[in-house]
């Protein structure tokens, strides 16, 4: 089974056990360089799917506390090749790994070198919010190669024609942003959020996992019968700030 | 390489083949943004193919232009600075235009596009404040509500533009994440555009950004370098040896070269701030010392590290304190149909002083980095005539050159 198909069946196997999937965010190196493997291990427990972010000086589809989080990391020297590094020295976590990253620390390493690198690393795919289907080839191409998937975005503004086009070229799983705006919010979830979900979910050949301002149990239980798994970002970052347990704080999210 | 174009960039950019469809002078340029800006800027794409080049359109362009922005602008010779350094030496007085600078060309202009595509607020981000001054001042003459993001530093060193832009109407948002300057304030600008792509009108101020931003920036400002061709021409009889702006994102200076483009002739010279030396931070001469990467939504030349990080950047004008570069200039240099050099810190400061003693014009501290450039062309072309874009007046520097020139003179 190729990478990015390993992916979708870690999402689909949570949701046929009638949970959506926990995708976990993780920022490398955030709150310390040290306690980077620990912590991805215990979230890698926890969850289903877990999202290394890359730190980056400019992300600017991010809000106060990952914009908080990449600060930090930077400060501390952590780079992708550092993470790279880490992963190849550590044994293999639970979950499959995503590298989430914006696109100038992904060019600086370049498309074949960082594929292969990512590939021996264990990473199974990667978002890059500041790569949109247009510009993204290149990447994907390289990607492929390896068996990685470039994990696509969609909007609740993404045009119907534009949503088929991005379905169509879809592996891993599809990103379905729950909301216009940065990461870190709060966000209600109406019915059009659920009618857009639903609407993405019938057209998308992959999972659907809706991200963006999801933070607590009462959101999960609404998105429930409409995604096949969420994205838990800064909430999870915040678990981290106030020094709390990641995977403790992801287990009680799902109930159990 | 290959990108379905001529083998030469330069024709392909003058015939107008460049930005092709994808928004690629050559290899640069593009559109890396989120998905939820993708609808926004197709919409923008298409305003801009249905409105910009129209009768109606330009002619209300023209008329804002004419009687309310005060173009054209003169061409001034500078007799007394022409004997001092050497070469006959013409100024382009973007500085004359209301606000004090070329910026008004570009956000008149795109005030008047996002009326017609029926924005409900603007938002912009500034540096020097002379973007933000001049969004402030043609969004309450258009009636539309304006949000200006600043970092907290340039809001301290461009004080009086602050007040201005308030009084003008406008919401001036201080920016204390990332480098709290210009690059900051863009990113912000872009955090509230992708809050509320569909009634938000992002009013970007450099021919940077993604596509059709730098297209669109350099076709409202190359009224610059159309007046200055066609004045040189009946004031000099003849185009100039060489043109030089000063070159931030790079607005005020493609505006300047890209009538000036076909005149192979013509040597086209770009000053970026040189700040205090070539070290790692301590300029923003992003074609001088960067490489090809990635921000806002472009892909050009970039200062950043080894890991793909962006740099901190210095200029003593806020202006030009920037590490990236708007993607025409990246191609202009990569075809070697304009050069890029650098000015100092302090060659500007001394640039302010000479051009205040002998013309009588006080210039913007960005404006000054290209009369040092023009100091340094005379040197080696005696005799030679030079156009120099004066992209704007230095009334804002003055709490910077209370602590540089004037702390000099008091002491």
């Amino acid at each position: 089974m190729k990478k990015h198909e390993m992916l979708s069946a870690a999402i689909r196997a949570a949701k046929e056990r009638g949970e959506p999937a926990l995708v976990a965010y993780l920022t490398a190196g955030f709150p310390s360089r040290d306690s980077f493997k620990q912590h991805l291990q215990a979230i890698a427990e926890a969850a289903d799917v877990v999202e290394i972010g890359v730190p980056f000086t400019d992300p600017m589809a991010d809000g106060v506390t990952i914009q908080r989080a990449s600060h930090a990391a930077l400060a501390q020297g952590v780079t992708l090749r550092w993470i790279l590094a880490q992963l190849q020295s550590m044994p293999r976590a639970k979950a499959p790994l995503l590298l989430m990253s914006y696109l100038n620390p992904l060019l600086a390493i370049g498309p074949q070198e960082l594929a292969a690198s990512a590939a021996q690393a264990g990473i199974s795919g990667f978002i890059v919010p500041d790569l949109p289907f247009d510009e993204s080839a290149e990447l994907r191409t390289a990607l492929e190669g390896q068996g990685l998937a470039l994990v696509q975005m969609v909007t609740p503004v993404t045009r119907p024609e534009r949503l088929g086009k991005i379905c169509a070229s879809s592996q891993g799983f599809l990103y379905a942003v729950t909301m216009t705006g940065t990461t870190g919010k709060h966000v209600a979830v109406p019915p059009e959020v659920t009618g857009y979900l639903d609407a993405v979910r019938s057209k998308s050949p992959v999972p659907v996992c809706a991200g963006f301002g999801i933070r607590g149990r009462e959101q999960l239980e609404l998105l429930r019968d409409h995604v096949d798994g969420v994205v838990i970002g800064s909430a999870l970052v915040e678990v981290l700030e106030r020094g709390e347990d990641p995977a403790r704080w992801l287990r009680d999210l799902r109930g159990r | 390489m290959s990108y379905g174009a001529s083998d030469d960039p330069i024709a392909d950019l003058v015939s107008g083949r460049f930005p092709d469809a994808r928004g690629r002078f050559g290899p640069f340029g593009g559109r890396y943004v989120p998905e939820t800006l993708i609808p926004a800027l197709e919409r923008l794409q298409q305003g801009v193919r249905e409105h910009l080049h129209t009768a109606v359109f330009q002619q209300e362009l023209g008329q804002e232009l004419s009687s309310w922005v005060g173009r054209p602008t003169a061409l001034t010779f500078a007799g007394r600075l022409s004997e001092r350094w050497g070469a006959r030496i013409w100024l382009k007085r973007e500085d004359l235009a209301h606000t004090g600078a070329h910026k008004i060309n570009n956000a008149i202009g795109q005030a008047l596009l996002a009326r017609r595509l029926g924005a409900k607020r603007i938002v912009a981000e500034t540096g020097a404040g002379q973007h933000g001054v001049a969004s402030a001042a043609a969004c309450a003459r258009l009636g539309l509500p304006c949000t200006v993001y600043m970092g907290a530093i340039d809001m301290e060193r461009q004080a009086p533009n602050v007040d201005r832009m308030r009084l003008l109407g406008t919401t001036v948002v201080p920016v204390t994440s990332g480098d709290r300057t210009l690059r900051a304030a863009i990113d912000e600008a872009l955090r509230d555009w992708v809050s509320d792509p569909s009634q938000t009108y992002y009013l970007l101020g450099s021919a940077l950004g993604p596509h059709p931003y730098p297209y669109l920036v350099r076709e409202l400002q190359s009224v610059i370098g159309r007046e200055a061709r066609a004045q040189i021409l009946e004031r000099n009889g003849a185009l100039p040896d060489a043109v030089i702006a000063c070159v931030g994102g790079g607005s005020n200076s493609i505006g300047a070269f890209h009538p000036f483009v076909p005149d192979r002739t013509v040597e086209l010279i770009g000053i970026e701030a040189g700040g205090r030396g070539p070290g790692l931070g301590e300029n923003s001469a992003t074609i001088t010392f960067g490489r090809p990467g990635v921000l806002h939504g472009t892909y050009s030349m970039l200062l950043q590290d080894e890991n793909g990080q962006i740099q901190e950047t210095h200029s003593v004008s806020a202006g030009l304190d920037y590490p990236g570069i708007g993607p025409e200039h990246a191609l202009l240099a990569s075809a070697g149909r304009a050069r890029y050099e650098t000015a100092s810190d302090a060659e500007a400061l001394e640039a302010v002083r000479v051009l205040c003693e002998c013309e009588g014009i006080l210039p913007a501290l960005e404006s000054a980095h290209a009369l040092a450039g023009a100091r340094r062309w005379a040197g080696s072309h005696a005799g030679g005539t030079v156009l120099v874009c004066l992209s704007g007046r230095g009334d804002k520097d003055m709490p910077t050159l209370q602590q540089t020139l004037l702390a000099a003179h008091n002491s």
